[in-house]
């Protein structure tokens, strides 16, 4: 099973909740893959410590042009809907970092002058932090090709009977292509209006991909319930309540894993998972549409 | 004019609060939210919508099946996953084939090569784009639709839009709200800025992120300047975080409590320094007198 924990906003606790459920799963014994596929900030290392046994370059193809061989046709350039290959007065230029590696320039060329070479855009590590096995992609700084690289890692060959996904946030291509293939996502709120009106965006997203799903609501208030009232408006299930205690964001703030620091948050976690286990197996729940 | 764009790297420590708070301290700005994948400087701003445009970042594929012969040609050459195949009914027919619109990144490659011409390659909706009017002053932002890409586009054109308002207002501000993480989006909203604001908080994960986005708008070969949110959660942490900052050339803006007053002032829609005339709001405003005097070249320190 694959369960990705998203969110449409930043910064609402995701990686707590992916690395502390991590945490309680592989303790009961189950076999646990934690997979860090928010590239651009990879933080679950920071928290997990994991050893790291492999390190992989991840690289997308992009166009060589051997000008030998090039007769200046054009057809390269005319292809290509990324801007990222010219042809001016006969001479071709690339520009690789505009490349999507659609591989059209070179299976258009009638010349046969185009090889694809692979160019680095990050690396796949790959590990383990105790009982978890571990996964993560990092992208180099000044690359904008996330969703290649997420790709890549979260197609990581795993022998886990879970894979927690931790995904990146928002609503576009990174975060859909990191929870595409997954058979439940966890979406993180806070009670707040923009944790909110964050929540319901990718509520949208889920629901377009069709991927059973539930919200954990975290920092909650007793006294404050906008979150309850609008899940229960968008009729989501909430999979557990993580209350607002100051310990835990300190704990947090040092790179300490909230249910080690604090045992007493381990039931929350396990509950979780319970609930996540009853809703996976059930109706995703109607929505209106 | 200058542009000042504010970005967090991790998300959730408070960037959104922060430039909704600067664009009420500045005098007549022009305010982007080029967090155009989870918008919400609107909900503190409430704006009036003068002008709706659609947007779209590129093209998308669609096949027809009456024209389809099932040659699974488009299959073959699509690289992102994104053509689905159906198989018929019966075993004799040849399987149809559909795109999937959230896979599809829109190269065309299989439009290209299919020879029956059964790909149809059309301009994508993805998303609108507004021009609003704030209290504070002029807002450009926009809606992606629901999982839509090509953020980093739409993301150029809200801001470009945006300085042009600034400079036929003649506006001493534009102030951006940025993306998270550092790729495509944050990337566009960067390149060719005056000064970032890079508003982190003292934890391990602030840290780290802090370091990576600093980067990128070193890469960039933009002015940075740091500003720690929460700052009491751990002070310590805060304080090694100035040191570090400024120990690499960057400059350091001040801190910001933690203050449970921040949520309290979007509920009411205010900005923090509307709805705060504490403590918070006292951080708040020097933070601002720095990213300005920093801004405008007036602080060599
Ligand atoms: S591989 Fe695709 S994106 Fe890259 S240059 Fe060739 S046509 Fe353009
Ligand atoms: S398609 Fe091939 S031959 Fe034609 S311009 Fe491009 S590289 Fe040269
Ligand atoms: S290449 Fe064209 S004809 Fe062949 S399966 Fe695809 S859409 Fe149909
Ligand atoms: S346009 Fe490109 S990504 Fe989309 S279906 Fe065709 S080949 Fe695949």
């Amino acid at each position: 099973m694959k369960i990705a924990i998203a969110s449409g906003k930043g910064g609402t606790g995701k990686t707590t909740v992916a690395t502390c459920l991590a945490q309680v799963l592989a303790e009961t014994g189950l076999r646990v893959r934690y997979l860090d596929c928010d590239v651009e900030e990879p933080n679950g290392h920071l928290f997990l410590h994991p050893e790291i046994y492999e390190s992989k370059p991840v690289t997308v193809p992009v166009p060589e042009v051997d000008r030998e061989k090039c007769v200046g046709c054009g057809l390269c350039a005319k292809i290509c809907q990324y801007a990222a290959i010219a042809c001016v007065k006969k001479k071709v230029v690339t520009f690789p970092e505009l490349c999507h590696g659609c591989g059209g320039c070179a299976r258009v060329c009638p010349a046969g002058a185009i090889r694809e070479v692979g160019r680095g855009i990050g690396v796949a590590e790959t590990g383990r932090s105790c009982k978890i096995d571990f996964a993560q992609g990092c992208l180099r700084v000044g690359e904008a090709m996330s969703p290649s690289l997420i790709r890549q890692v979260r197609d990581i060959p795993t022998g886990a009977e879970l894979d927690i996904i931790d995904a990146p946030p928002g609503t576009s291509c990174p975060a859909i292509t990191a929870i595409r293939g997954a058979d439940f996502v966890l979406l993180v709120t806070e009670p707040t209006p923009f944790g909110l009106n964050d929540l319901a965006l990718a509520l949208d997203m889920v629901r377009e991909l069709d991927i059973p799903r539930a919200v954990v609501v975290n920092r909650h208030e007793d006294e404050n319930l906008s979150a309850r009232k609008f899940c229960s408006e968008r009729h989501v299930q909430i999979a557990a309540e993580i209350p607002d205690d100051r310990r835990v964001a300190e704990a947090y703030s040092q790179g300490l894993l909230p249910v080690i620091a604090l045992p007493e948050y381990r039931p929350y976690f396990l509950d979780l998972w319970a609930n996540v286990n009853k809703l996976a197996t059930g109706t995703p729940g109607k929505e209106p549409a | 004019m200058k542009e000042i764009i504010i970005i967090s790297g991790k998300g959730g420590t408070g960037k959104t609060s922060l430039t909704g708070a600067f664009a009420a301290l500045a005098e007549n700005p022009v305010l982007a939210d080029c967090d155009v994948d989870a918008a919400d400087l609107h909900l503190i701003l409430k704006p009036k919508i003068l002008e709706t445009h659609d947007f779209s970042g590129g093209k998308q594929a669609r096949i027809e099946p009456d024209k389809c012969t099932g040659c699974a040609t488009c299959e073959e050459v699509c690289r992102f996953g994104a053509i689905r195949r159906i198989p018929a009914k019966d075993d004799i027919s040849p399987p149809f084939f559909a795109v999937d619109p959230v896979a599809c990144e829109g190269c065309g490659v299989c439009a290209w090569f299919c020879i029956p011409k059964a790909v149809q390659f059309e301009d994508a909706l993805n998303g609108h784009w507004f021009v609003s009017e704030t209290r504070f002053g002029c807002l450009v932002h926009a809606k992606l639709g629901v999982a839509e890409e090509n953020s980093g586009k739409l993301v150029t054109l809200v801001r470009n839009r945006a300085k042009q308002i600034a400079k036929e207002r003649n506006c001493p501000y534009l102030l951006v709200d940025g993306s998270p993480g550092i790729g495509c989006p944050v990337i566009a909203s960067l390149t060719g800025a005056d000064l970032v604001v890079i508003v982190t908080e003292p934890t391990v994960s602030g840290e780290h992120d802090l370091a990576r986005v600093a980067d990128l708008a070193k890469h960039f070969g933009i002015p940075v300047a740091v500003c720690v949110n929460k700052a009491d959660i751990n002070p310590g942490m805060a304080d090694r975080i100035r040191v570090n900052a400024e120990a690499r050339g960057l400059s350091f803006a001040g801190t910001v409590p933690y203050d449970k007053a921040v949520t309290a002032a979007q509920v009411a829609q205010l900005t923090i320094v509307e709805h705060d005339r504490g403590e918070l709001g006292k951080a708040v405003r020097k933070v601002w007198e720095r990213v300005t005097a920093l801004a405008d070249g007036k602080d060599t320190k």
